[in-house]
């Protein structure tokens, strides 16, 4: 089975949810299509959504919530 | 005691200034910093650099624990909170003085009285300074809400007792969005501030926003005149001047007073700020805050009147008395900041991280750049987006505007980041003629439309390397 890895486009600070109160947008093992939110990304106190950009199935998170991330660091990975 | 080393617990701009204002007084400074902030200008000026934990915030710079930690392993003898951060939070400055050092800031106590936004009013009342119409203390619910609400009249101003700086404010207009907003406010409020305590105030409309720079040894108060902060983008500051432009004196006069017979009510020890909206049609102020720290926008004040504020907090903070009474202060001329960000305007401001590839800062008579930046510098993804200020200072408000001009127009910078790389300088527009403001309360205002509209002045790219940013200088 092959992988897609999913990149983050931009430096900063990986969240998995919107808020500490909501679920992830998804769990690991989550199926998820190219427009899904996967999470967001805090760049100097402003967030933004990070889509998919694949479709997929079982989604496997490479990057803890709340954890830095490198422009194009792999953030997930789903089996196409 | 005589404070022989000090702690700065802060980073970017703030902590170079904190560090060059420690190295004046022979003071030996010890940096802290986050594993992303290794290698930033205030790390390489102290004598000392600490890692204290993780790239977030909260897991470094927020973290009282590592700060005090920090503080006991170097040895140092005072702790600098600069702004932002933990330097209005009253548990850090009673945790500093619990480990033996001193905090370079007022009590805990004062800051926990004067950041609780409700009592801060009440205290207000006391000295006499003229408050903005609202509720008497914290709402306990919606039916007293509407009360309050219907008697000083609509809009108003749901505000976070524990909020400040621009955070936790709604507007409503009628008492049906009063019922509505009221329990999503405090809801909000609880989740932001760990406190849901809301508290009622009138919208003063067309009114500029005008703060006093006080100074207190515990014994004696003074002001060092007012800043005009009017111009502001989302509820945050862009540029900055003093003196208030077209204040008549004897508003001056009694503003001034006001705040400090404000900072000798609660025995003010350290320098602060008194923030107030000032209706220029009515010639009415009204207070809204004080800040018990240095400002951004400290570096006006220094300019007009000579005197060195943040010298000035670490001397009395070590013990001294204020260096100067109120008859020796004087304003000369006029000083303007302009804060540079990590912006990209055309892209509706959107942060730019990244590496900064050139600068250059034009130096001249009357110029002065307050900065974290220099040739080689990775701007961290992490942390607000303030770069630095260009400050300048002339004898009269043209002149001041004129040299700010011709600074920015020599200015050349460059950073490489994607996917649009930049940084812009704010604000981008002139403000026309001189007393000309866009009141406070238009947070959206035509500035912005006219600015975006307008091509930029100067836009250099280094055709030889790609990878650098085009320079805009909107202007």
């Amino acid at each position: 089975m092959r992988t897609i890895e999913i990149k983050s486009p931009l430096p900063g600070t990986f969240y998995r949810a919107s808020s500490p109160d909501t679920p992830p947008f998804k769990a690991d093992g989550d199926t998820v299509a190219e427009g899904n939110i996967i999470g967001l990304i805090e760049v100097m106190k402003t967030f933004q959504e990070i889509p998919a950009g694949v479709s997929g199935g079982a989604i496997r998170f490479l990057v803890d919530n709340e954890e830095p991330v490198m422009a194009g660091q792999v953030i997930a990975e789903v089996t196409a | 005691m005589t404070i022989r080393s000090l702690l700065v617990a802060n980073r970017g701009e703030i902590a170079v200034r904190i560090i060059r204002a420690a190295k004046a007084l022979g003071i030996r400074t010890v940096q802290v910093h986050s594993a992303a902030d290794a290698d930033m200008l205030a790390v390489h000026l102290a004598d000392e650099a600490v890692n204290i934990g993780p790239p977030a915030a909260k897991k470094s710079y927020l973290n009282i624990e590592a700060m005090i930690a920090a503080a006991k392993a170097t040895g140092v003898d005072a702790v600098h909170p600069g702004y932002g951060f933990l330097s209005e939070n009253g548990d850090f400055a009673d945790e500093v003085v619990h480990a033996g050092l001193v905090f370079v800031g007022p009590s805990g106590d004062a800051i926990r009285l004067l950041g609780d936004k409700v009592a801060a009013r009440a205290v207000a009342e006391r000295a006499g300074v003229p408050i903005v119409p609202g509720s008497a203390g914290r709402i306990d619910d919606v039916a007293q809400a509407c009360r309050i609400a219907e008697s000083i009249g609509f809009p108003v101003m749901i505000k976070a007792a524990a909020g400040g700086g621009g955070r936790g404010i709604r507007i409503v207009q009628s008492v049906a969005e009063l019922e509505r907003q009221f329990p999503q406010a405090s809801a909000e409020a609880a989740a932001a501030f760990g406190d849901g305590g809301l508290y009622l105030e009138k919208v003063i409309t067309r009114a500029r926003h005008v703060e006093v720079q006080i100074l207190g040894d515990g014994e004696n108060f003074v002001h060092c005149y007012e800043r005009e902060c009017s111009l502001q983008r989302r509820r945050q500051k862009v540029w900055e001047e003093a003196p208030a432009v077209g204040l008549p004196a004897d508003i001056r006069a009694r503003l001034c007073e006001s705040a400090v017979a404000l900072a000798r009510e609660v025995k003010y020890r350290g320098v602060g700020t008194v923030e107030y909206l000032y209706d220029e049609d009515a010639g009415t102020f009204y207070f809204i805050e004080v800040n018990t720290r240095i400002q951004v926008e400290h570096p006006v004040t220094e300019m007009i009147t000579g005197i060195d504020l943040v010298q000035e907090m670490i001397r009395i903070a070590g013990g001294e008395k204020l260096s100067f009474r109120q008859e020796d202060i004087h304003v000369s001329g006029h000083a303007v900041e302009c804060r540079i960000n990590a912006e990209d305007p055309a892209r509706g401001f959107a942060p730019v991280p990244g590496k900064v590839t050139a600068l250059f800062v034009p130096k001249a008579e009357g110029v002065r750049f307050d900065t974290m930046l220099y040739e080689g510098y990775t701007i961290p993804p992490f942390y607000d987006s303030l770069l630095g200020k260009l400050i300048v200072h002339a004898e009269d408000r043209a002149s001041a505007i004129a040299l700010l001009s011709k600074a920015l127009g020599r200015w050349r910078s460059a950073a490489s980041a994607r996917p649009f790389p930049c940084i812009s300088r704010l604000p981008e527009t002139r403000p026309s003629g001189a007393g000309t403001f866009i009141p406070a309360s238009s947070s959206r205002g035509s500035w912005m439309v006219a600015r975006s509209r307008s091509p930029p002045l100067a836009v250099s790219k280094r055709r030889d390397k790609p990878d650098e940013c085009p320079v805009f200088v909107w202007w």
